[in-house]
C-alpha cells in the first residue's frame, strides 16, 4: 500500500506538465481557509450557482482544472475572484480521471490545510450546513481528531424525462431536480485499503438491476485535512494511506457508533444530461472499459425517467438525517 | 461591585476583548490570564485595545495546557491579583474567553446577592458518580501523571500501567477527600481566599500538581474543606462529549441557549456573531428572577452523544457500518418470519392480512423475483423486485426493507426454495420473530404433478436445505425468538399454534381466532411419505404422519350461528 501511495504521489507530480496556468491568483490563499479542488469540462451550466453554494459554505479559494472544455466556462471562471484556472488537452482518462491534476494541485496548494475535492455536478451537504459553515465543520472534525468527512453522493432526479424540465444556470439544481431514493444502499468493507464500498440508488434500482456489481460507487471521501503524502486511489471514493478510509466509522467498528457525515446532491440528472452522454459515449474517456459504457450512455441518452411512486421528494438535511442518509454524530 | 471575574484566555482575541468589555462596563473588574502560545505582538494589541478599562488588569502569563497543573496555576495568579486589588468583592467567577453570558448581568448580580454565602462550584466524589475518562477514576488521585495526555500519550499510557503494576499509591494530604467537577466555578471571596491563604497550600499544590486534571479537582476539593455552604452545580453551562470536549454552541443554538436561563454559556464558536450580537447587547429583563434551566439543551445533546456513540440500530449508512462481530441489533424493528405457512394452506396471506395489522409479504427471497406485499415493483425506500439486485447483497436488502418501513410490522414467508444467505443472519438477529412449519414444503411436492423421481430428488435437496436452516435456528449464536414446530404437530393442533403466531404480531381485535384459512387437503399424504421412505429417502422434518390413516386436527372451529334479535 505504501508502495501504490508513493506511486501515485510521484504520477501526479508528474502530470503537473499536463496544466497550463490560465489564471493564477493562488497567492490570495490565507492560511486556513479551505481550498476546492475541482475538474470540469464544459460545465457553463452548472458553475454559477456550483461556486454561490460553496461560497456560502465558506470555501476560500476555487482551484479548477479544465479539461478540453469549449464552452464559455473559461472565461466565466476566469473573471472570478476567488478562483485559479488551469486547463490541459490531455486524456483525462490517462489522468486517472483527473485525479493525478488534482492530486498534483493538492501537493502543491493543500498541504496541511482542509481541501474540498469535487465535480461540479456535486453539492456538497453535511447536518447544519446551513446555519454552520465549514470552518465550524473543519474545527469540529479537528475537535475529534477526524482527518476526513465521508459523504453519500446521493442521485436527484426529476418527475418524468430528464430532458423535460427547463434548468437556468444559477439556479438551484434542487429546484428541477426535487427527488431521490431513500435507499436501498448497500455497503461493503473492501481490502486492503480498508475502504468502504456503497452502491445503490436510482441508478442501480433502473440501469444497473441485472449486474449489480457494475452499478457506481457512491460513497466519497471530499473533505480532508490534506498532506502532501495522501493520495487519492480511486476518484474521492478511497484514499491511501488506508486510515483516512477509516474516518467514516472509525478502525475496526464493531461498536455500532455513528460518525459525522454529509451527503453530496449529485446534480448529474440535469435536462443537459441527455447530450453530454451522447459526446460521453463518443469520447471513450470514463471509468472500465469504455465497450461496457456504451449501453449506460445510449441509456441516459434515451432521457428516460427515474420518478417512481416511492421516490422521495428533498426537503433539506434534516429529513436526510431522520432518513439515516446522513448523520450528525452528536454534532448537535 | 460584588462579583469579580477571572477570565483565562488563549485564542480568539477579539471575542475575548469583546468579552471583558462586557463584564467591566457592568461594573465587574476582570483580571485576564492570557496564555503564552499567543505571541507577544498579539497580546501588546490586546493590552492596548482594553487600556481604557481601569477595572481590567492583567496577570502573569504562563504556558498553560489542558489536563495539567498550570491551568490552576494560572487561575490561582489571577485569582490573587483580583483579590489583591479589588477588596470589595464578594464572589468570584472563573470563566474562559470563550464563556458567554446569557442572561444580563445585573440579573446574575442580583441573583448572587440573595445567595452571599453560597459557592456555586460542581463537586462530587468519585466514588458516587462514575466521572471516568481514559478508565481512570480514584486513580487520578493516586497515581502520578507527569506526561501530558494530549502529546505523549504513549508515555502516559507507558506511566499508568507501570505505577498500576509496582502498585504505587500516593497518599492524599491532609484528610482531603477528592472531588471532581466543572471546572468553571463561581466562590465567595471567603472560600477562594481561605484556599489560597492555607497553610498548608504549598503540600496541596505539590500533590495536586502530578493529580490527572487538576483543575477539575483542585477547587472542587478544596471547596470542600472550607465551605460553608456549597452548590454543587456551576453557574456556567457546559457539556461535553464523551471524548471529554466541550460542546460547542452555534447561532442556530440561540434560541435554546435563551430558553435554558442559565447565567453563563461555554464554548461558543468564536465565529458564531449571532449569538455574541444578541447576547452582549443589552438586552431586556424577560425572564428576571429565573432559576437556570438548562434541562432543554441538556436532552438535546445528551440524545446527540446517545445517538453517536450507539447510533441507531439498524441503520446501515457511511457513517454507521458496524463489522460482522457487531452484537447489537441487526435490523431496525421486529419483524416475522414466517415458514411453511403458505405451503399448508390456501390463501393464507390474505387471511392474515385481514386478521393482523401489518404488511404480509410473500416470499422476499424467491428465486425468481422479490414478492411484496401488492406485488409491486418497488416498495417503500425505493427497493425493487430484481431477485439480481437482492441476491447482491441479501443482508443489506434485508436490513434496508426493516428500515425503510419503521412503524409498521413486517411479515413474510421464507422456505428451502429461497435464497439461503440470510438464513444466518435472521437466525443471530434478535428483533426476528421465526416460526417454522417444518416440512411442510412436501405437500406442495405432495399436490405437485411431477414425476415421483423428480420428487423424490427435490425433496431431498429441500429436506436437507430446510435442516441446515434450522441447525442455524438453534445453534447457540441464534437470537432470533424462534418456534419450530414439525407438520404433524401442527396438523394436529393449528388453531391454538397459530394463535400464537397472530398474538404476536398484533392482532386487529383481541379476541380468538373465529375462523382459519383453508388447509390443503392432506388425504393420503402419510402414504406419500410411506412412498419416498420406500424409494430409500427418509422424509423426517415433517413428524410422524401414519402411513395408513390420516391425521385430523384436534380441535375443530365450531362457526359462531349469527344471532339476529
Amino acid at each position: 500500500m505504501r508502495l501504490k501511495r508513493r506511486r501515485l504521489i510521484w504520477r501526479s507530480i508528474r502530470s503537473r506538465r499536463d496544466l497550463v496556468p490560465v489564471v493564477d491568483r493562488t497567492d490570495r490563499i490565507e492560511p486556513g481557509q479551505v481550498r476546492a479542488f475541482v475538474t470540469a469540462r464544459n460545465e457553463y451550466t452548472r458553475l454559477p450557482y456550483f461556486l454561490s453554494h460553496y461560497r456560502a459554505l465558506g470555501v476560500g479559494h476555487f482551484l479548477f482544472v479544465l479539461n478540453n472544455s469549449d464552452d464559455p466556462s473559461q472565461a466565466f471562471l476566469a473573471d472570478q475572484p476567488d478562483v485559479s484556472l488551469w486547463r490541459t488537452d490531455a486524456s483525462y482518462k490517462a489522468a486517472r480521471f483527473g485525479v493525478d491534476w488534482i492530486t498534483w494541485l493538492q501537493f502543491r496548494y493543500g498541504h496541511r490545510a482542509w481541501c474540498l475535492t469535487v465535480d461540479v455536478d456535486e453539492l456538497l451537504i453535511y447536518p447544519h450546513w446551513d446555519t454552520r459553515n465549514l470552518t465550524a465543520l473543519t474545527e469540529r472534525l479537528t475537535q475529534t481528531g477526524t482527518p476526513a468527512l465521508g459523504a453519500l453522493m446521493l442521485d436527484l432526479y426529476p418527475k418524468g424525462p430528464m430532458d423535460r424540465p427547463t434548468y437556468t444556470p444559477g439556479q438551484d439544481p434542487a429546484e428541477v431536480l426535487q427527488y431521490f431514493d431513500a435507499s436501498p444502499y448497500r455497503a461493503q468493507r473492501q481490502w486492503p485499503a480498508q475502504n468502504l464500498w456503497v452502491q445503490g440508488g436510482p441508478r442501480d434500482r433502473a440501469f444497473f438491476a441485472d449486474r449489480p456489481a457494475r452499478a457506481p460507487t457512491l460513497n466519497k471521501l471530499p473533505l480532508m485535512h490534506w498532506n502532501r503524502r495522501f493520495a487519492y486511489m480511486n476518484s474521492t471514493h478511497s484514499a491511501l494511506p488506508p486510515r483516512l478510509n477509516c474516518a467514516w466509522d472509525g478502525p475496526a467498528c464493531i461498536s455500532g457508533d455513528t460518525r459525522l457525515s454529509g451527503a453530496l446532491l449529485h446534480t448529474k440528472f440535469l435536462p443537459d444530461v441527455v447530450t453530454r452522454s451522447r459526446e460521453e459515449k463518443r469520447r471513450k474517456e470514463h471509468f472500465g472499459q469504455p465497450g461496457d459504457f456504451d449501453r449506460y450512455y445510449d441509456w441516459l441518452s434515451s432521457a428516460p425517467d427515474l420518478w417512481h411512486d416511492k421516490a422521495v421528494p428533498y426537503k433539506g438535511w434534516r429529513q436526510l438525517l431522520d432518513m439515516g442518509i446522513l448523520s450528525d454524530g452528536g454534532w448537535a | 461591585m460584588s462579583l469579580g471575574i477571572v477570565m483565562l484566555v488563549h485564542d480568539a482575541l477579539d471575542r475575548a476583548e469583546q468579552l471583558v468589555r462586557h463584564w467591566a462596563t457592568h461594573g465587574c473588574p476582570v483580571v485576564i490570564h492570557v496564555d503564552t502560545c499567543v505571541t507577544r505582538k498579539d497580546y501588546a494589541d490586546f493590552v492596548a485595545a482594553l487600556d481604557d478599562l481601569d477595572n481590567v488588569k492583567f496577570c502573569k502569563r504562563r504556558n498553560c495546557e489542558w489536563g495539567t497543573w498550570s491551568l490552576v496555576a494560572a487561575s490561582q495568579t489571577a485569582s490573587e491579583v483580583l483579590l489583591g486589588s479589588f477588596p470589595d468583592l464578594r464572589h468570584i467567577m472563573l470563566v474562559s474567553g470563550s464563556c458567554l453570558p446569557l442572561r444580563p448581568i445585573s440579573e446574575m448580580l442580583a441573583y448572587l446577592q440573595d445567595r452571599p454565602q453560597t459557592d456555586f462550584i460542581e463537586s462530587v466524589t468519585t466514588e458516587d458518580v462514575p466521572w471516568t475518562i481514559g478508565g481512570l477514576d480514584i486513580e487520578r488521585f493516586t497515581l502520578r501523571f507527569p506526561f501530558s495526555w494530549k502529546r505523549h500519550r504513549r508515555l502516559f499510557d507507558r506511566g499508568v500501567e507501570i505505577q498500576r503494576k509496582l502498585g504505587v499509591k500516593r497518599k492524599i494530604p491532609g484528610g482531603l477527600v477528592p472531588h471532581l467537577g466543572s471546572q468553571w466555578w463561581c466562590l465567595t471571596r471567603k472560600t477562594l481566599s481561605a484556599i489560597l491563604n492555607d497553610p498548608q497550600r504549598p503540600v496541596f499544590d505539590k500533590y495536586f500538581r502530578y493529580v490527572w486534571i487538576p483543575d477539575e479537582s483542585y477547587y472542587q476539593t478544596l471547596a470542600r474543606r472550607h465551605s460553608t455552604r456549597i452548590e454543587s452545580r456551576s453557574l456556567t453551562l457546559s457539556k461535553f462529549n464523551f471524548q471529554g470536549k466541550p460542546h460547542v454552541f452555534y447561532d442556530d443554538h440561540l434560541q435554546l441557549l435563551r430558553r435554558s436561563d442559565c447565567f453563563v454559556a461555554r464554548k461558543v464558536w468564536r465565529y458564531a456573531d449571532k449569538l455574541y450580537d444578541s447576547f452582549l447587547s443589552d438586552q431586556q429583563l424577560v425572564v428576571a428572577g429565573a432559576e437556570p434551566n438548562p434541562g432543554k439543551i441538556d436532552r438535546i445533546f445528551t440524545k446527540a452523544i446517545d445517538r453517536r456513540t450507539k447510533g441507531r440500530a439498524g441503520l446501515y449508512m457511511s457513517s454507521r457500518f458496524p463489522s460482522e462481530g457487531y452484537r447489537g441489533n441487526l435490523t431496525a424493528a421486529r419483524y416475522t418470519v414466517l415458514e411453511g405457512f403458505a405451503e399448508l394452506y390456501d390463501g393464507f396471506d390474505d387471511w392474515l392480512a385481514d386478521t393482523v395489522s401489518a404488511r404480509i409479504h410473500g416470499h422476499l427471497f424467491a428465486e425468481d423475483k422479490v414478492h411484496f406485499a401488492g406485488g409491486g415493483q418497488e416498495f417503500f425506500g425505493a427497493l425493487s423486485d430484481s431477485a439480481n439486485l437482492r441476491n447482491y447483497n441479501p443482508t443489506a436488502f434485508l436490513t434496508n426493507l426493516i428500515w425503510s418501513t419503521r412503524g409498521e410490522r413486517q411479515c413474510f414467508h421464507f422456505g428451502p426454495c429461497d435464497n439461503q444467505d440470510v438464513s444466518w443472519v435472521m437466525a443471530k438477529d434478535a428483533n426476528a420473530r421465526i416460526y417454522v412449519v417444518s416440512g411442510a414444503w412436501a405437500v406442495q411436492l405432495f399436490h405437485s404433478n411431477r414425476s415421483f423421481p423428480d420428487i423424490r430428488r427435490e425433496a431431498a435437496r429441500l429436506q436437507k436445505i430446510e435442516s441446515e436452516h434450522l441447525t442455524a435456528l438453534r445453534s447457540g449464536y441464534a437470537r432470533a425468538r424462534t418456534q419450530i414446530w414439525s407438520l404433524a404437530d401442527f396438523v394436529l393442533n393449528p388453531t391454538e399454534l397459530l394463535q400464537n403466531v397472530v398474538d404476536d404480531i398484533g392482532p386487529r381485535t383481541p379476541t380468538p381466532l373465529i375462523n382459519l384459512p383453508r388447509m390443503k387437503p392432506l388425504q393420503g399424504f402419510g402414504q406419500f411419505l410411506q412412498d419416498l421412505k420406500n424409494q430409500g429417502m427418509h422424509p423426517y422434518l415433517m413428524g410422524d404422519f401414519p402411513a395408513g390413516h390420516d391425521l385430523v386436527p384436534a380441535t375443530r372451529i365450531q362457526r359462531k350461528p349469527y344471532l339476529v334479535n
